[in-house]
This record gives structure tokens, sequence and C-alpha cells, in this order.
């Protein structure tokens, strides 16, 4: 392939992207133990937080919401930055693919829905399933734009040459 | 204890999604998010299943909490969404967004449904 690299669309593992096809097989126990570490400590935070705000079968799953919102904008955020190439191999395997993907539950949500529309409250799954696919979007979205507002503010204060070296000289 | 079961369930389903993600790429040359999609749905269906089933609070922290929870993911499949919706295949996005979720709810219900079955 000739052209310009795709841009990532699958955070977790893209195999258009150079970094990601080849990281498994050079660093196979370093990418699996992060991954695996990672998603024990985000597993371990959502079980908190569903465990401080617990919810009756039929009623509004307001923890596991938070939850997935949550690590959606920080999602966004983290991509923006590994897309700006300011991070080390395994942050992303680390964050994105361990901590956010084990912070986060998409099993948890259908089964909750599930549930409610079981237990005899169709109404509660079905806005709960709405509310969460709208709220993660958004903040996707602005966790993508305001951490790449941040990185083109930072870019810029790089790119301004130190008066009298004509951006030469040593910092 | 809990936490120790939630911690190694969700320190294999983890790496589980990520090395199913990577093998169901590796078939396919669309920037369509399969291996999300694939990871989501197995998760739900298991969770499913085990939530019919009649299970202590230990297998529950084990399987449903760590395993399931960390298998799937809401942070990949929300930023694949916007991703393809930004990259101008609204199509795509609203594909996988309405596919993702009924997929999701269809498996639970059949997992579900199984064990109720096989529960009698």
């Amino acid at each position: 392939m000739t052209g310009p690299t795709p841009r990532r669309v699958d955070p977790d593992v893209d195999l258009r992207v150079r970094g990601d096809r080849g990281e498994l097989r050079a660093h196979p126990a370093a990418v699996l133990g992060v991954v695996a570490a990672g998603g024990a400590l985000g597993a371990l935070a959502r079980a908190g937080v569903q465990a401080a705000f617990p919810h009756r079968p039929t009623g509004f799953p307001w923890a596991t919401l938070g939850v997935n919102v949550t690590g959606c904008l920080l999602i966004g955020a983290l991509m923006a930055v590994v897309g700006a190439g300011r991070t080390r191999p395994l942050t992303r395997p680390f964050l994105g693919v361990g901590v956010l993907g084990g912070f986060t539950t998409f099993s948890t949500y259908v089964v909750d829905a599930h549930q409610a529309a079981v237990g005899g409250a169709p109404g509660t799954a079905l806005a709960y399933l709405a509310a969460t696919l709208v709220a993660a979007l958004v903040a996707v979205w602005v966790g993508d734009a305001a951490a790449g507002r941040l990185l083109r503010r930072a870019a810029r204060a790089d790119a301004v040459p130190p008066a009298g070296d004509g951006g030469r000289g040593a910092r | 204890m809990t936490v120790l079961l939630i911690a190694l369930g969700a320190a294999v389903g983890a790496p589980l999604r990520y090395l199913t993600d990577r093998a169901v790429q590796a078939r396919h040359a669309s920037s369509f998010p399969w291996g999300t999609l694939v990871v989501n749905v197995l998760g739900s269906l298991v969770l499913g299943a085990l939530v019919a089933a009649p299970v202590g609070p230990a297998v529950r922290a084990l399987l449903a909490t760590g395993f399931c929870g960390a298998l799937t993911t809401y942070s990949t499949f929300g930023y694949e969404t916007l991703r393809l919706a930004r990259d101008g295949a609204w199509w795509w996005a609203a594909a996988n967004a309405v596919t993702s979720v009924l997929a999701g709810l269809g498996a639970a219900s059949l997992g579900y449904a199984l064990t109720r079955a096989l529960a009698g």
C-alpha cells in the first residue's frame, strides 16, 4: 500500500494501522499483560460504581449509564492524544483496550434493558437504550473535540520559536 | 474475594476481546468494525444466559461482572460509530449502532431463553 495510513476506526486494534498490526508479534506478553491488567482495573472501577448506585430490575440503570458515558468521553480524548503521536506504544493497549474497555460494558447494557422489559417496564428499557446511545456518542465527540483543541494549543505553543535563534536553538 | 474474582474474569475477558477483534479483522478488509460487534454480541449472549442461571455471587462476580463486562465494550463501540460518521460513512455508522443494539438484545434474549429452557 503506497497511500497514507487510513484513519483508525477501531480503537482496540485496527489492522489497517501499521503500529497495531505489528504490536502483538513484537511484544505479545507486554501487550496482552497490560490489556489484562487494565481490564481488571476498569472492571473493578465499574463494579464499584454499580455497587454504590444499585438499581431495581425494572429501574433505570443510572450507574451503568454513567460508566458507559464517562468511558466514551475518555476514549474520545485518549484517541485524540494517541492519534497525535504523543503516547508510548503500550498506552493505547493499557488505557484504551484495557482500562476503558474493561470499565465500559455492552453486555450489561443490553441485559439490563432486557431485564427491565421482561420485568414489565418496556418504556424504561427503551428510554435506557436510547439515552445511553445518544449520550455515549455525544460524549465521544466532546472528548475528541476537547482533547483536539488542547493538543492544537500545545502544538502552537511548541511551534513558536524562541526569540533570536530562528527556532533551532536548544531548549 | 469478590474483588479478586472480578479482576480475574476481566483479566481474561479484555485480552480475549483484543485477540478476537484481531482474528475477525484479519478475515476482512473493510473499515466496518465487525470484531467489536462479534465480541459484544457473544458477551451479551453469555450474560443473558448467566442472568437466568441459578448461580451464586462468586460465579456472578467472575463471569458476569468480570468476564462478560470486560469482554464487551461500550467505549470502543461508541468511538467506532462516531469515527464512521465523521469519516462520512453515515450509513455505516447508523448500521453499526442499530445492528449492535438489536443483535446484542437478541443475543441476550436468546441466552436468557436457552437457560430458562434448560433449567426447565
